[in-house]
Order: structure tokens, then sequence, then C-alpha cells
């Protein structure tokens, strides 16, 4: 693409996390990785020089034609409060509610992103009594309609491209970005919930370090343990859809390996789990979340065996927050 | 009085935003005479509700919705609500709990420091307006938004950074690695010198650019001429202060010189920066107790008197005109009073902050200068506590949720003093108050029609013929390092 590929991003009823996750993205860092790909920011809250009425005149450049917008990016979700006036987000220095920008933006884009978890579904700002009544742009939690309607089609014919994740990865929106410039996204490559499935066809428990304990059902029955936390502890990583311990946080971190549970933060409602977050509901002593694709009976049958067999290095170090017993170091030829 | 109405006579009004680069939205509307700004008042255009979000919830919810409520200090968030837990649980850390949380804490807020000079603050003097300026080229070489060298350099520090919250919380932000015990992952010995690798490539990285000057020599700063000596150089901090001279950064700003801190990470001994408030030119010790919220111009329920927040409540009243903001305005003994890095090193002593404030004020200039002293001062902290933590010992306490409680959560995010105050009934988180630190520093004016300290410090600001934002009315918001998302919850 020639003259590169303009982005405008917006921020709604979000917290920022986001953006700020963006700027995490190293190797390489954020402006070589867009650089390279041809993307350009036409306006970023956070990144742009432009503020007050230089800001506004983007928007307009937009709006009239001017400049052509390749992909509308919204991060936080829109704010149809109160009284469906929009007024409890009112885009600074306009007088206008951010979600009437939002549709008249999004009607000439190309391309229209959702950034988090919030701007795809409503997310942690539409929880509770859901005072701002808050939701998605395309999704009102998990049924669609949302602040664009369940209709809408960008330019591209793509529906609303949901990036989900609190926060997301900043590889997640970077490889979304990518994609879309390259030409490369189609609809059959967004899945049910229609977030890219680059990421969202993996498991967060795929490359947990927690695996041989799940293995085992060798489970952690308090914060700080070492064991499975899917049995005591909330972790739903067998049913959560992101690549966050293949792919990693910060470095090298992750929620399970960070010591807590997986709280299935790219899902539609996962701010409502009906319970504690850090807490298992059961069943009868059996989890009521079972590993996805998983049926109960094999569930059940299989954790019996694998209790039974659970070797007692992992039952003790399951419970510690250490390695107490390491593994038996044995000589291979003499076996 | 609304924004759009044209001022009757006298001065004219004009209503700057969207103000970015600082997080989330903000408005200002400022009545300019004569050149200057006569009054200014500072309003958030979004309010989202979390106090009311938290309601009803079981109180350990607070630790995976209250950090939410920001994606900049999120691990703050989190810190003050693990210690309104724990506080309600009656339990503390564990030493290498609390070692630990200081250190997700610290890097959190030393993260914020070189975002916010790097990204927020410094892009404003790359500004064409400044073009004749003699530093001016190697202000836009460096520091133009997105793209200057110093901008792109500090985020790949800021990134390698926040390495030490992956590792020891898993990611950033919104980690639940804090809880009122302690934290849930410990670090055994090859995490330790993880941690240490990564503070050394930190420290190298400021020291080259940033300071040009080892950390300890920037923490030790106790005279203003020290301070001035450092201009010669090619550091980033040497461009700052060329810059600040000469457009007078330091007669910039000025609000009441008022300041309070809840005091920072916490240790055996008492916390690194202490705790209590700063006013009149003494300190004195903070007491909680006389911490109030009023709500006359924010555009809530409730303004007949103003509610200490255990009895406090947040009800928008959508239909209401008066009010001018969603923020409302704490008070501190019926006092507004400003918080943040400058308030943390006023109250603690430093003795270069309290030089400069004694000789001038509080202004844009001392604002920087704190922040930039501060995170010498925390990240020579961190590599102590990186040092302390003792693999083997116990890292998270474990508490029991009683049924009825009540504790507030005291900690300082980068910007300042924060403030959980959480009540639970019958098992349930009853209210949930959150005072952040830019409700302080962006509060509307209260009940007597004093200003915040915002509105206070834009007074005065110069505005050059034909600005519709002025970049003076920048600087000094811009110089608090606001975080609005946090202002409203």
């Amino acid at each position: 693409m020639a003259d590169g590929f303009n982005i405008l991003w917006v921020q709604s009823g979000g917290c920022g996390g986001c953006t700020m996750s963006l700027l995490c993205a190293e190797a390489p860092d954020l402006a070589a990785t867009l650089s390279s790909a041809g993307i350009r920011m036409l306006w970023h809250p956070t990144l742009s020089e432009e503020t007050g009425a230089e800001a506004l005149a983007v928007f307009d450049r937009i709006l009239t034609g001017a400049v052509r917008l390749d992909a509308l990016c919204v991060e936080g979700a829109m704010l149809r409060g109160p009284n469906n006036t929009g007024r409890f987000h009112i885009l600074a220095g306009t007088g206008v509610p951010t979600i009437e920008w939002v549709r008249r933006l999004a009607a000439c884009a190309e391309h229209v992103v959702a950034v988090g978890t919030c701007a795809a579904y409503g997310g942690v700002t539409a929880a509770g009594v859901n005072p701002t009544d808050a939701c998605g742009l395309q999704y009102d939690g998990r049924h669609e309609g949302g602040a664009l309607g369940a209709a809408f089609r960008s330019r591209s014919g793509l529906p609303v491209i949901n990036v989900a994740g609190c926060p997301t990865h900043p590889n997640w929106i970077t490889e979304t970005l990518m994609l879309l410039a390259a030409g490369l996204l189609r609809a059959e490559d967004l899945d049910t919930y229609r977030r890219p499935r680059f990421y969202a066809d993996h498991l967060v428990h795929h490359g947990c370090p927690r695996n041989e304990f799940y293995e085992y059902k060798a489970s952690a029955v308090k914060l700080s343990d070492l064991g499975c936390m899917m049995e005591h502890l909330g972790c739903v990583g067998t049913q959560a859809h992101a690549d966050c311990n293949t792919r990693l946080w910060n470095g090298e971190g992750s929620c399970t390996r960070g010591g807590y549970a997986c709280i299935n933060c790219t899902a539609p409602e996962f701010e409502e789990p009906g319970h504690a977050f850090l807490e298992t509901p059961k069943l009868a002593g059996i989890p009521i979340g079972l590993p996805t694709d998983m049926p109960k009976a094999w569930f059940v049958a299989l954790s019996s065996l694998a209790k039974a067999a659970t070797p007692e290095r992992l039952r003790r170090n399951a419970v510690s927050d250490h390695v107490v017993t390491p593994p038996a170091v044995r000589d291979p030829r003499g076996r | 009085m609304r924004a759009d109405e044209p001022a009757a006579d006298g001065p004219t009004r004009l209503v700057v935003g969207p103000f970015n680069r600082v997080e989330g939205d903000l408005e200002v509307r400022l009545d300019v005479a004569g050149g200057r700004v006569e009054g200014a008042f500072v309003s958030s255009p979004l309010f989202r509700g979390f106090e009311r979000i938290l309601e009803g919830r079981d109180p350990r919810d607070a630790l995976v919705i209250a950090p939410r409520i920001c994606g900049i200090c999120s691990v703050s968030q989190s810190h003050a609500a693990a210690l309104a837990l724990a506080g309600v649980e009656g339990i503390v850390p564990t030493a290498n709990g609390r070692t630990a949380t200081n250190l997700l804490v610290a890097t959190e807020n030393v993260a914020d420091h070189l975002t916010h000079f790097h990204v927020f603050f410094m892009p404003d003097f790359a500004r064409a307006l400044y073009a004749d300026r003699p530093w001016f080229s190697t202000a836009e070489a460096r520091f133009k938004a997105a793209q200057g060298t110093a901008v792109r350099a500090a985020l790949q520090v800021r990134a390698t950074l926040l390495h030490v919250i992956g590792l020891l919380g898993g990611r950033w932000p919104h980690s639940l690695a804090i809880q009122p015990g302690g934290v849930t992952r410990g670090a055994d010995a090859r995490d330790q010198m993880r941690l240490v690798a990564t503070l050394g490539a930190v420290r190298q990285g400021l020291e080259e650019r940033l300071f040009g000057a080892p950390l300890e020599a920037i923490a030790a700063l106790s005279d203003p001429a020290d301070l001035a000596r450092l201009r010669q150089g090619t550091s980033d901090l040497a461009l700052f202060l060329a810059i600040a001279e000469d457009l007078e950064l330091a007669g910039l700003g000025r609000a009441y010189d008022r300041y309070l801190s809840y005091g920072a990470y916490p240790g055996a001994d008492g916390p690194l920066y202490a705790r209590g408030t700063f006013a009149g030119g003494v300190p004195g010790s903070l007491d909680t107790a006389l911490i109030a919220e009023d709500h006359t111009n924010a555009r809530m329920e409730g303004r007949g008197r103003a509610h200490h927040p255990f009895d406090g409540f947040t009800l928008p009243d959508a239909a209401d005109e008066d009010g001018y903001s969603w923020c409302k305005a704490p008070r501190l003994g019926g006092a507004p009073y400003e918080t943040g890095a400058v308030a943390r090193q006023m109250v603690d002593g430093q003795p270069l902050v309290r030089a400069l404030v004694a000789a001038g004020g509080g202004s844009v200039f001392v604002r920087v200068v704190a922040r930039l002293v501060e995170t010498a001062r925390t990240l020579i902290a961190m590599e102590q506590w990186v040092r302390a933590l003792e693999p083997g010992a116990p890292w998270c306490a474990q508490g029991t949720m009683p049924r009825e409680g009540r504790a507030a959560g005291l900690t300082e995010a980068a910007r300042g003093a924060l403030g959980h105050w959480l009540r639970v009934v019958d098992g349930r988180i009853a209210s949930y108050q959150i005072i952040a630190p830019t409700t302080w520093n962006f509060s509307p004016r209260d009940q007597a029609g004093v200003p915040g300290p915002l509105e206070a410090a834009l007074v005065g600001a110069p505005v050059r013929q034909g600005e519709t934002t002025p970049v003076s009315v920048q600087h000094i918001v811009r110089s608090f390092d606001p975080c609005m998302v946090c202002t409203v919850h």
C-alpha cells in the first residue's frame, strides 16, 4: 500500500490499558513494527502531538473524506447511558457523545477494530449493575447488537474485528493491524465471537507450566501454591481462548505463570462468572466448568485415575510455594 | 454556567479538549483576559461507575475489578484493594510478600514516570511554535511525538523494566499477583538474577540517556546549584533544564503548595517515602478522618454535605446541568491538597525538592524534577529489594474474609495518593469508595467555591495571540501527570 494504512484510535469507556499494553511491544518495538508494515496513526490519544482543535481537525478530515480511514480502532466500551443519550462520555471539546462520534467514523472506515474486551463486548465496564449501560461495538455481552448493530459491516464487508483481552496482548493488536494492512484477514479468519483465530484458536492451557500438575490433578489449594489451579482456585485456562502461555507477556509472564487463575478475559461476559473469580464452583466435588471439548464422564474417569496415580513429588509440590521435592535424577543407562 | 455559552463581556472563554496524551479524557474551560488565564474549570467528561460495579460482589473480587479502573496504574489500584482486604481480614503480608509487592508497585511507578516524561510531557517542546528557540532542533529530534529518538529509546527501556512485573506478577497491566497476604508467585535464585539483570539494563539506559549521571548522583541532589550544573552535557535531563530555564517553567503552574502523601513502599522500619502532609511551609501528620468528598460541582447526588469515604456514595445525577465534572472534590480538613511525586518528596524531606518549593513554590518545573529524582531513588531501592528476596521463605499469608468489617487501603500511585475505602456487610461489598490522585489534583470547586489544585495552578497562565489550546496550559496540565480514567473511576 503505497500511501500507507491509516489508523484512527478512539478511547471511550475503558481504562486505557490496551494502549498501555500496546506500548510494551518489543523485538521489534512498536514504532518499528508499525512503520515496517506501512501503518500510520492519523491520531492516537497517547502517541500524537495534536491536541484540542488540532485533533478535532483530524476527525473532520476523515469525515469529509479528505483522508482515507483504513481502520478505526476503538478502545473501551460504548456508553449508551444515561437514558440512551450517551452523555456519560462526551468527547471533550465537542459536546457530542463519543458513541455518536464512533458511529459517524465507523461509517467511513474500511475496517473497524474493537481493541480489548470492553470495546468488543462491554467487558468490566458493563459489570454489575452496569451503571452506564455499557456495551461493545457490535456485541452486548454474548449477544450481537452493541453500539453499531448486528447488521453492521465496514466498507471492507467485514464485521467488527474483536481483538478481545483484558488487556490485549500488544502483538494481538499489531498482528491484526498488519494482517489488515496486508489484505490477509478474511471473515473466516475470525472465530465465533469474531476474535482473530491466530490467537483465539489456542487455549491458555497450552504451554501452561502447571500442565504436569493438571495431568495428575495435583491441585493448588491456596494462592501461591505451585499446583494446578483448576480444581479449587477458579482457573479456566482449559476453556479460555488465547495463546498467553505460548506467546507470553512482558518478557516471560502469563497469568498462570504469575500464580493466579486464568479468568478468561478474552471472552464475552467474563466479568460476571457467577461466582468469586478465584474460586471454582463445583457440583458433587466436580468443577462445573470442564475443559473444552471434554465429555464429563471422561473427565470424571480420568481425574479419579490420575489422582490415584499422582506421584508423591507432585502431591507435595502442588501445595507448596516452591519446589520441595525435585524430580528424581536417574541414570538412563541403568534402566 | 455552560461551557458553550459566550461570556457576556470581559474575558474570552476557551473550551479546550480533547486533551490528549494524558490517560483518559479531560476538558478545560478557560476564562482568558489580557493574555492570561483568569479562571479555569476542569472537567472530566467520562463516567463509568466502578464504585457501583463493585457493590454487592464478593469482596475478594475487588482484586479483579478495581485494577481495571486504570490501565496505567492498575498495580497501584491492585495494591490499594489488597490493603483494604487485608485490613478487613486482619492480616499482614509475609516479608517476601511485602518486598515483592513493593517491587511490583515501584516498577509500575517508575515506568509511569518514564512514560510521563518522554511520551506525555516533553513532546510539547517539539511543537512548531517553539521553532525559534535555540534548543528546538535537539528537542524535535529527541521528543517529536511518537518519533523522537529519546521517546523510542525510553519506550524500549520501559518495556524492559516491565519484565519485572512479567516475571513476578505474570503480566502488566491487570495482574492479580498482589494479594492481601503477599504475592501469588515466589521467586527462586534464578528469578533473582533475572531481576538483577533487568534492573541493571534499566539503570544503564537511564544513566546513559536520561540523566547523564549515576542514579546515586541524581538521588543525592540537594541544592539547586547542583541541579543547575547538570545542564552541562547532552542528557535528556540537561535538555529539559535548558528548556525550563528558557521558558521559565519554574514560574508556571503554581497551585497551593499544600501536599499530602499516604507514604509509599512499606518496610519493616516504616515506608521508603514518609506519610504525612506539608502545608504552610511545614510538615505535618496526616489524619485520614479529615478527608471528605464534596459533590457541589460534581454531577452527583448528595450535595448537602461533604462525605468521608466510609460514608460516601456515587450516584450520578444525569439531569444535572450545574455541576461541570464527574469528578468529586476531595478535601483534607476542608482544603484542597496536591499529591504526586512532588508531594511524596516534600513530605519525605528530599532536600532539593524542599529547596525548590521554598524558593519559588511548586511549579511545572518542580513537578518534573521531583519525578526524576524519585525515579532514581526508587530504582536504587528496587535493587536492594531484589537482593532482600528470600527464596524458600513464605510469599503469601492466608486470611479469611469475615462477614462484616471495614478498612481503608492507602498507597501511592505514580501520580499520588490513592485510597480505597471498603465496607463489607453480610459477606458482600456494601460500599467501595475510591479517591484517586487525580481526583485530588483535578477536583472541581467545592461548596466554598475554592478551586481544585489544577484550577488554581492554571490561573495566570499566559495565552498567546490566537491560541485555541494554549501551550502553557498544556505544560501545566501535563506537569501533574493526570490520569483521568482514575479520577472519575
